[in-house]
């Protein structure tokens, strides 16, 4: 599953989103902020991983998750290159209403 | 130039925004999106034909237009639902080479007022999902970026003489 579909489900956001803000987090702490089931959750967690969204971690009994900001870097290309591509459109236009406001302030006869 | 083109697209959301600002005043800016011959001077990508067959901007009308490189052809059509001058464009667009129909955006163009001649425009393109967002925005990238600017410099040469001809 590619970046964009792995964020398309606000449950998988929200988990990127704590894991951003504290660092890392415990799966079982994952499971106990939301209302759904632990296996739901585990399924979203699998989702983050597959996309390698984020990386895990075995201690002792625990499984620890962390963050992997690298395909969020692709995705901001992604969007500065979409940019790149209308800003050369739009470059385009810059140089036509140049060229009509020339057209436009010769007085009418 | 200071200008810059800015797109907004939020992970997981079915829209985006094109921003941009222009030393023109708003109403060349939305002459330039509905006069079919200043249009199709600068929305073709790099080292496409731009041809446009069918062009009603109105309410209720409907475009269609094709762009053109090395016999492959990639059309586009679409209704007007709204062409309020100088303010606002609202329509649908469709690229007419997908294997299935229905992929299909609805487009908000504001054409926004600045001080000193200059004019902000904000595109909002709304899709019916995610997936057909993020698949126009990487398909969009493709061959967009890489050639710099001799369109730009062509079209500029092109355009000069028609206008001194008919000046």
């Amino acid at each position: 599953m590619d970046t964009f579909t792995a964020l398309a489900e606000p449950t998988r956001r929200n988990i990127l989103e704590m894991l951003a803000a504290n660092g890392n987090l415990a799966a079982t702490d994952i499971y106990k902020k939301f209302k759904a089931s632990p296996p739901a959750i585990s399924q979203h967690l699998k989702v983050l991983r597959e996309a390698k969204l984020v990386r895990v971690e075995k201690r002792a009994q625990q499984r620890i998750y962390y963050i992997n900001p690298e395909p969020l870097h692709d995705l901001e290309k992604w969007v500065r290159q979409f940019a790149a591509y209308w800003e050369e459109r739009y470059q385009a236009l810059d140089k036509i209403l140049e060229l009509e406001k020339t057209k436009d302030s010769v007085p009418p006869a | 130039m200071a200008n810059k083109t800015v797109v907004t697209a939020e992970p997981g959301k079915q829209e985006l925004f094109i921003t941009r600002e222009f030393d023109a005043p708003r109403e060349l800016v939305f002459k330039a999106h509905t006069d079919p011959e200043l249009y199709e001077k600068w929305v073709g990508p790099h080292g496409m034909k731009m041809t446009i067959d069918k062009w009603e901007m109105y309410d209720g009308g409907s475009y269609s237009y094709t762009h053109e490189r090395d016999g492959h052809k990639y059309a586009f059509f679409g209704v007007t639902h709204e062409v309020h001058a100088p303010e606002r464009i609202v329509g649908t667009f469709e690229f007419d080479g997908l294997p299935e129909r229905g992929h299909v955006i609805l487009g908000v163009t504001s054409f926004e007022e600045l001080p000193d001649g200059r004019s902000r425009v904000v595109h909002q393109s709304v899709f019916r999902s995610v997936a057909d967002r993020d698949g126009m925005v990487r398909s969009g990238m493709e061959g967009g970026v890489s050639d710099g600017y001799e369109k730009l410099d062509q079209l500029v040469a092109k355009l000069q003489e028609p206008n001194t001809a008919s000046a």
